[in-house]
Formats: structure tokens, sequence, C-alpha cells
């Protein structure tokens, strides 16, 4: 026991004495917080607009103020053809351009009907789709502005709820995903690179051929990144509660044990990397490959699993974070209980101890 | 001239030695490209959607067929409750509730009017206002069917109507893989330029090659121009074989003209290797090298305009997303790719990224002590 401490004590020495690697472990979570929460969002604001008005009369002036007024738009530009909407698109000064035909104000009067074209450019598809949803719902305000002193017939109305998030905030998504992450991070690549290292020295075999056993060696090259784990799900919460005003709604308890789960999990993934990888490029290379895209692509986090070919689908099962993510979730933001994760969590399980299995059998053929 | 020979022979020989090392720079780049598209789309659909019908009428029949029928929506399940509604919400089975009132028909043809109940699940907002967009439109073209139904023609035509047509060029059938596979392949050009480039050169520092080659008479200059010369090389393989991808896999062919494209990834190339070498000469170890890489491309990942764009931004991130040579490569991608942009378009993000190569390289330079 005392020598086991002594040897999670050196490794602790190891990881922290490494300060560029500890900017990266600590500053990471910290760094992606500010980013999520406060810089990055779908949303589209000050969108640069080219006006070009045929008509010139005073609807669609008022249209085009009404425009102008919105947060979402900027007109960066006045045309007086589509001919020159080319060039401007071909310098990306535009996203996007408001075309109304000739006589709109009188189609508007006279057959109670008229026509404005929108032009996006869809080689950045959310933008455009963003740009002309919004347009298209300042323009119907703008209808029934007009209609205000007739009274519609036959109105069904529909009365919106938010669930969960009623304003909407992206943090709800992010913050659930970029704990999965982070310890993906810490726990896989980071033990998987530590561990391959002391092979690629030589020092590995020097552990081996001591009296301490095998499994201890690796017990104590776990626990700093444990450590660092926690810390790190502690400081997300933390942060992400002070700055962004997220609590957590179920049990932290249960979240810490949930979070412990995962990062045993991600633990026993890197072990098995540095299992079968002999230097620490490769390490890494295997690291990245089975953890980090993955978890940015197939847990749901960034994009919708539903919408992927059935393939991914499938192979999204295998991912880890995936489950892990709809756990956080659950706790954090519906507040459930383990009554409704105990499915997720025997999933978890599960891995954890096929993953570890898979690396003894692994590590004795790699010994004899 | 002779040493910067043999050196290249060197490097090049020790890349191709390592099957590993090959693999990273070649195959995983690839595969990247092949599965990185098919998963990142973002457009919403198949929204599970749990009806509570409380009418059971010939209307809230219609109205439940036109929204299934609309290609968004799929029917999770029909409930007896809201409350029932509510627990395949909190199980994610389903992600908008649509609940219709008891006497719907009867009390919208008797008042004139009558309210729908929509919830939908938020924590992926995104989704909920998209999704409830989707289900406002469709109620509003069902509520003006039955206007035209009920109202007496002279009524109706009342209404003034705005008709807003929009026109997608670039991309007119807004194919998602259009907008991703340029963007993600100038990431993967990065990501092999900067990691491998810094990893390269700290893994001479750690096993102490680097000692050696600093007594022979090899220059300072030479043994950097050794090192950046092989993976500027490779970035034009993996770049071209990603072209290749483009075109074979997603049917992408840029419109511009491919030289603009090549020198500007010639430039590019030069700025990220700079950056490499310089993570490279603070780095004294593989796992730092690699930490501090990977720190500043999530990073410049995030904030390149690749995922969310770049003028909804504050003010603060515009400034780092500008400092950011991602940034302009994907700006250049999409502008030579979809839209055929020239020369003449792209001076700008050209004499930025020029700019970038030389600060990069020069403070890596300066950085780098040969003597040490």
């Amino acid at each position: 026991m005392k020598q086991l401490l002594s040897f999670i004590r050196k490794e602790f020495y190891h990881v922290f004495r490494d300060r560029k690697t500890l900017l990266m472990l600590f500053g990471l979570p910290i760094a992606q917080i500010v980013l999520f929460g406060f810089a990055l969002s779908t949303e589209v604001k000050n969108a640069k607009l080219a006006v070009i008005d045929y008509s010139k009369d005073a609807d669609t002036k008022e249209i085009v103020d009404k425009v102008a007024a919105s947060d979402y738009f900027d007109i960066a530009i006045n045309l007086s053809s589509e001919k020159e909407l080319e060039d401007v698109f071909k310098r990306g000064e535009i996203k996007a351009a408001l075309v109304f035909p000739e006589n709109f104000s009188g189609d508007l009067k006279h057959l109670n009907s008229a026509h404005i074209q929108v032009i996006t450019d869809a080689s950045d598809i959310n933008t455009a789709n963003t740009i002309s949803n919004y347009l298209t719902s300042i323009i119907s305000d703008y209808q029934l502005d007009l209609m205000k002193n007739s009274s519609v017939p036959y109105q069904i109305i529909p009365d919106q709820r938010m669930l969960y998030n009623p304003q909407l905030k992206g943090e709800y998504t992010f913050i659930p995903g970029m704990m999965a992450m982070i310890m993906m991070l810490v726990c896989v690549m980071m033990t998987a690179i530590a561990i391959v290292k002391e092979k690629e020295m030589g020092t590995m075999e020097i552990l081996l051929v001591s009296p301490f056993k095998p499994l201890m060696v690796i017990v104590s090259k776990f626990i700093p990144y444990l450590v660092i784990a926690l810390v790190n799900v502690t400081s997300i919460l933390v942060l992400s509660w002070v700055f962004l005003g997220l609590g957590v709604r179920g049990s932290i308890f249960l979240l810490y044990a949930e979070s412990l789960l995962f990062i045993l999990t991600s633990l026993a993934l890197g072990l098995l990397i540095s299992i079968i990888s002999d230097s620490q490029q490769t390490a890494m290379f295997g690291s990245l490959m089975a953890t980090m895209l993955p978890t940015l692509l197939l847990s749901g986090f960034m994009f919708p699993v539903e919408n992927m070919p059935v393939a991914l689908q499938v192979v999204s099962n295998v991912v880890p974070s995936r489950w892990f993510y709809i756990i956080v979730k659950s706790i954090m933001i519906k507040g459930l209980g383990i009554a409704d994760l105990w499915k997720e969590t025997l999933i978890l399980v599960g891995m954890t101890v096929f993953l570890l299995l898979l690396s003894i059998k692994k590590f004795k053929i790699r010994l004899s | 001239m002779r040493i910067l020979r043999f050196l290249l022979q060197k490097e090049f020989r020790q890349i191709f030695r390592d099957p590993a090392i090959l693999r990273m720079i070649l195959v995983a780049p690839l595969m990247q490209l092949l599965i990185l598209p098919q998963a990142a789309d973002y457009e919403v659909k198949h929204i599970q959607l749990a009806v509570v019908d409380h009418d059971h009428s010939d209307y809230s029949h219609q109205i439940t067929d036109k929204i299934l029928s609309s290609g968004y929506f799929e029917l999770a399940e029909e409930t007896a409750t809201y409350v029932q509604a509510l627990d395949l919400v909190e199980t994610d089975d389903a992600d908008i509730v649509l609940e219709i009132p008891p006497h719907f028909e009867k009390n919208l043809i008797r008042d004139n009017k009558e309210q729908l109940f929509l919830a939908a699940n938020a924590i992926n907002g995104t989704k909920a206002l998209v999704g409830s967009g989707y289900l406002n439109n469709i109620i509003r073209d069902f509520n003006n069917e039955i206007r035209l139904d009920w109202s007496q023609p002279g009524r109706f035509s009342q209404a003034t109507t705005i008709g807003v047509e929009t026109i997608n060029w670039y991309n007119p059938l807004m194919n998602y893989k259009f907008f991703m596979v340029p963007g993600i392949l100038v990431f993967l050009v990065t990501m092999v330029g900067t990691i491998m480039c810094s990893l390269n050169i700290v893994k001479e520092k750690e096993i102490g090659t680097i000692e050696q080659i600093n007594v022979t008479p090899v220059r300072k200059h030479h043994f950097i121009l050794g090192k950046l010369i092989p993976f500027l090389v490779i970035g034009f393989v993996v770049f071209s074989l990603g072209l290749l991808i483009a075109w074979l896999v997603y049917g992408i062919v840029p419109l511009g003209n491919i030289a603009v494209l090549y020198l500007f990834l010639f430039v590019y190339l030069v700025a990220v290797l700079g950056l490499g070498l310089l993570i490279s000469t603070y780095s004294s170890t593989q796992q730092q090298a690699m930490s501090l890489s990977f720190f500043f491309i999530m990073i410049f990942n995030l904030l390149s305009g690749l995922f969310t764009p770049i003028e909804s931004m504050p003010e603060w991130a515009q400034v780092i997303a500008h400092a950011n040579p991602l940034t302009y490569f994907i700006e250049v991608m999409r502008l030579v790719v979809l839209k055929g942009s020239g020369l003449a378009d792209i001076g700008f993000q050209l004499l930025v990224v020029a700019g970038f190569a030389i600060v990069f390289n020069a403070w890596a330079i300066l950085n780098y002590r040969k003597a040490s």
C-alpha cells in the first residue's frame, strides 16, 4: 500500500511538472465554456444584405427600413440591377439580396398581392436558411400590419411552450457534450500517451520486471488523470453555473457517480489503445480516431443522430460518449434520476468491463 | 543545396519507413473526409411528434395528417393525455407535443377562433425553434384552407398577401455536403500541417537526434527547410486526394480556377507549418507539442466560421476569428469552389495569410536556438 502511494505520488509529479500540458488540461474546459457560452451561436446577427429595388415606393422603403432595423441584418449596399449581384457574392461581401420587382406598391394595392425575391448565398447553408426564415417572418409581420383593420375569420392560434429551456440557450446542448469531450481527451488521450511513452523510452520494461505488480503500475498511472478529470467536471459545473446560470437540476451526487463511471470507461479505452500502440504518435492517432471524432460527431452533441445514414447510427451505439451525453443531459437539465437512466448506465458498465477484459488479454499476449 | 537534398532524403525516408505515421498522415484524413460530412448534417428533420387529440373531429384528423405528411414530422405516439405525452418527451421519444383541445372544430367555427397547444423539447434550442416554426407554418396553411372553405370569396380576398420567393444561389439543392466538405478539407490540411510538423521536430528533441544534427555543419535554415518541405509536399498530396474524394464521392467540382486554389494552399501551408514549427520551439516533449497544437487547433476550428457564422460572434471573438488562418482558407474554399471566384476576388485573403506565414516563421526561427 505504501509502495502504491509512492508510485501515485511519482505519477502526479510527472503530470504536474509538465506545465504546457496542464495548460491544456485545465485551460481547454474554460476556453470552451467561454467560446460556446459567449462566442458561438448558430443564430444569425448582422448579416450583410444587398437591396435591389426596382420599384422604389413607400411600401418597399418601409419594408427595407423594417429589415434594417432588426438586429439580424445590415443593409450593406443598394444595387441597381441583378447583374451586379454576382460580383458582390463572389467577393463574399453579402450573404443575401432582397429584390423588389417593379410596381410593388401598385400590385399590392390593386391585386392585393405582390412578390419579393430573396436570393441567398447557399454556399453557407445554415446562414442561408436562417436568413430566409427571418426575412419571411419580418415580411409577414408587415403583411399583418397591413391587414390589421380587416378582421380575420377562423383563426387557429398556436400557443407555444418551450420545455426545459424557455430562453432557448445553446448552453443546454453544449455543456453536457463538452463534459463528455473533455473527459475523453484527458482520460483516453493523455493516459494512452503517458503509458506508451514509458514503453517508448523503455522505462515500462523496468517497471514490469520490478517486484511491483503490473496492475498496480497501471492503476497508479490512472489516478492523476482521474483526479484531473474530476476537477474538470467540477470546473465545468461551477463555470456554467456562475457564468451561464445553468445549475444541476437533478442529484449532483448521481451526476458525479455517473461521471466517475464514464471516467473509468475512458481510462479503460485509453489503456487498450496504449497496449496496442507502439509509439506516442500511433497512440495519439488511435485516440483521435477512437474518441475525439466519434464524440464530436456521433454522440448527438453537434449533429442529430437521426439525420445520419443508418450505418453511422448503428456505429454511434458503440460510442461511449453518446450514452454519457444522454445521462448528463437528463440529470442536469431534466432532473431525472437513476430509475430513468439505468439502461444507459448499464451500457457504460458493460463497455467498461469489456474494454478492461480485452486490455488484460492483450496485455498478457504482449508480455509473453 | 547538397546538404538540403540529403536532409530531405533522410526526412522522406523517415516518414515513409513508419507505416503508423503514414497512416496518420494520409489514411486518417481521407477516412475523415469520407465519414465526417455524412454525419455533419444539422438540418432539422425527422421530428418526433406526440399527438394528444381530445377532439377526434374531422379537422383534428385533417391537421394531424397534414403535419405528418409534410416530410418533417414522424408520429411518435398518440397519447390520451398531455402528461403521457410529456413522459415521451422526458425519455427523448418525442420532440414536440401537439395538443388539440376538446371541441376544437366546433369552437373554431362558432367562436371564429380556437387555440392549439404546442410544447417543444427545447434542450436543443435550434431544433425546438425550427421544428415549431415548421409546425406553425403548416397550421397557418391549414388555417388558410379552412378560411377558403368557409368564407365567401369576397370576404377572403380582403387579405393582402406578400409572397416571398427564395432562390438559393451556388447550392440550389441546399446540399449540406457542398457546404461541409470544402471546410473539412481545410481543417484536415491544417491538422496534418500543424500537429505532424511540430510532433516530428519535437520527437527529434526528445530522442536526442537534434543534438546530433546540431553538431554537424548543417545550418539552421537547412534544418528548418528540411523539416518544412516534406510536410509541404504531404499537405499538397492530402489536399489533392481530398479534392479527388470531393469530386468522386460528393460530386463537388471546383467552379473556379484550381491553380488559384493551389496558390492559396501553398501560402497557407507555409503559414500553418510555421505555426507547427513555432509550437515545436516551445515544447520539449511530444505530449506538450500535441497538447499545445490541440489547444490552438480546437479554438481555431470553432472560431473559423466552419460551424457558426462569424458575424454573429461578439466583437472580441471576431477579432480572434480574424487572427485565425483557418478562417481565410475556409472562406476562400467556399468562394473558389462553390462560387467560382478568381484571384482578384481573394486577393485580400491571400495577403493576410501571407502575413501569417511571415510572422509565424520569423517568430519560430528567432525562437529556435540551434546551439542549446
